[in-house]
């Protein structure tokens, strides 16, 4: 009996570090990372196979992601394009992410030429629909979206060696979407859910993302983001660690001009410090604090009576 | 008659995979990929058609592959070319081409004589795939 050596594959292919680095990078997400670890571990195994002649036909490797905005689907697929092209189930593994406007054409005989143009600059990689439900418009019968659909699903077929393709969009929309699409549901081998986070997940994200930028949170401003992210998650329109970003944005926003008139006030010279730090101010400025969008609503229904 | 024009034209043809391999050379130096196709061999024949635009975004020789194969499909019997043309600055011209696809039947040149003045004869040849409109690409 012939044995294979699986460490061995799994030291070539350096699969370890880039799961490993994704359980570091990404807060929470627990059982996304479960399911790839699966899927590595079923892409090693199916490589051994093969090695064997156990096994010939590659493994259809389509996915689909669904979950809320900002819960790290694009950033996921991208580590996902790694994976795969270590193990060498995708030659070059670059992302190529579109959404139905890069797919769909215009006017009759736009939307072939324009979806095979995007299928074949995706080749040897992973290609990525965000929001994939809005190329099936079920009000329209004579939407070009349909023809898009049917070319993906040819190509997925066909070419299941040349790419990899992941959809993604809101859980909801997406499993609509298969119910009226079939054929593009039996093609996808994967489905992952994204959780959302949780608000001490979020508190941690916002850390990592202050310092990747070069920032830190004094500790009252610490304090200020946890308890802003609570507000922020009763709120409408909350999109994850979109959400947290944006805020974080528009805090540097106000340290920059709290620094700038501390200096053109001529009153002191900023330190490297001062220009680093965010202060509890900055945080505790936002209108999420007053209620957000929720109150301006009622202050303006009530404005209405 | 077996045309020889162009790179590879004295090996046997290549298979899928060796073009692929062509193609990934041209894409790992930068140069931009195209199809064409003809039914009219004759080696001064320079304006071949064009199978879409020449490829200049795609990161993978499996992308060539898949419009020659589209090609193919389309024009089953005629001449088919992979050329791959350099931008670079004082280059600017096609820089790899090699046939990779033939009729059935290559029916060859004939040599024309045309009679000149005195007892000149002035020599030309012509492909006999030309004789019929379209060639022999409907057979």
């Amino acid at each position: 009996m012939t044995s294979i050596d699986l460490q061995q594959i799994l030291t070539d292919a350096n699969i370890g570090e880039v799961l490993d680095q994704l359980d570091q990078d990404l807060v929470g997400l627990a059982p996304v990372k479960q399911r790839i670890r699966e899927i590595a571990a079923f892409l090693v195994v199916s490589r051994a196979r093969q090695q064997l002649g156990l096994e010939s036909a590659a493994p259809s490797l389509h996915m689909c992601f669904t979950g809320n905005p900002g819960t790290g689907k694009t950033t996921v697929a991208m580590r996902m394009a790694e994976i795969l092209h270590r193990l060498g189930y995708v030659r070059k593994g670059h992302v190529v992410s579109v959404t139905r406007d890069d797919l769909v054409g215009q006017y009759i005989g736009h939307t072939a030429p324009k979806t095979r143009e995007v299928l074949k600059k995706a080749m040897g990689g992973v290609l990525f629909i965000d929001e994939a439900y809005y190329l099936y418009r079920p009000e329209n019968e004579r939407d070009y979206g349909q023809e898009a659909i049917e070319i993906l699903l040819q190509v997925m077929e066909n070419n299941r060696d040349d790419l990899v393709v992941i959809l993604a969009g809101y859980k909801d929309r997406m499993e609509k979407f298969f119910q009226s699409n079939p054929g593009m549901s039996s093609r996808i081998a994967h489905h992952i859910d994204f959780p959302d986070y949780s608000q001490s997940e979020l508190v941690e994200i916002a850390g990592k993302m202050v310092s990747a930028m070069h920032y830190r949170f004094d500790d009252g401003a610490l304090k200020a983001m946890a308890e802003y992210i609570d507000f922020r998650q009763k709120q409408p329109h909350f999109a994850n660690a979109r959400s947290i970003r944006n805020a974080l944005d528009r805090a540097r926003l106000r340290h920059a001009s709290r620094v700038f008139d501390l200096a053109a006030g001529g009153k002191s010279k900023p330190t490297a410090g001062d220009l680093s730090t965010i202060t509890e101010a900055d945080i505790r400025a936002s209108r999420v604090f007053d209620g957000g969008l929720n109150a301006e609503l009622n202050a303006d229904s009530k404005a209405d009576l | 008659m077996h045309i020889t024009q162009g790179q590879f034209s004295f090996l046997p043809p290549l298979t899928d995979a060796e073009i692929r391999a062509q193609v990934d050379y041209a894409i790992s130096r930068g140069w931009a990929v195209a199809i064409e196709w003809t039914d009219d061999p004759h080696p001064r024949n320079v304006y071949w058609h064009m199978w879409g635009a020449p490829m200049f975004e795609i990161k993978d020789g499996a992308a060539a592959l898949f419009e020659l194969q589209a090609c193919r499909k389309a024009c089953p019997n005629t001449y088919i070319k992979v050329n791959a043309f350099d931008n670079t600055r004082g280059v600017e011209s096609a820089v790899m081409s090699f046939i990779v696809n033939r009729p059935v039947m290559e029916p060859g040149f004939g040599l024309i004589r045309q009679e000149a003045a005195g007892r000149t004869i002035r020599y030309t040849t012509r492909p006999y795939a030309t004789e019929r409109s379209g060639g022999y690409s409907n057979d």
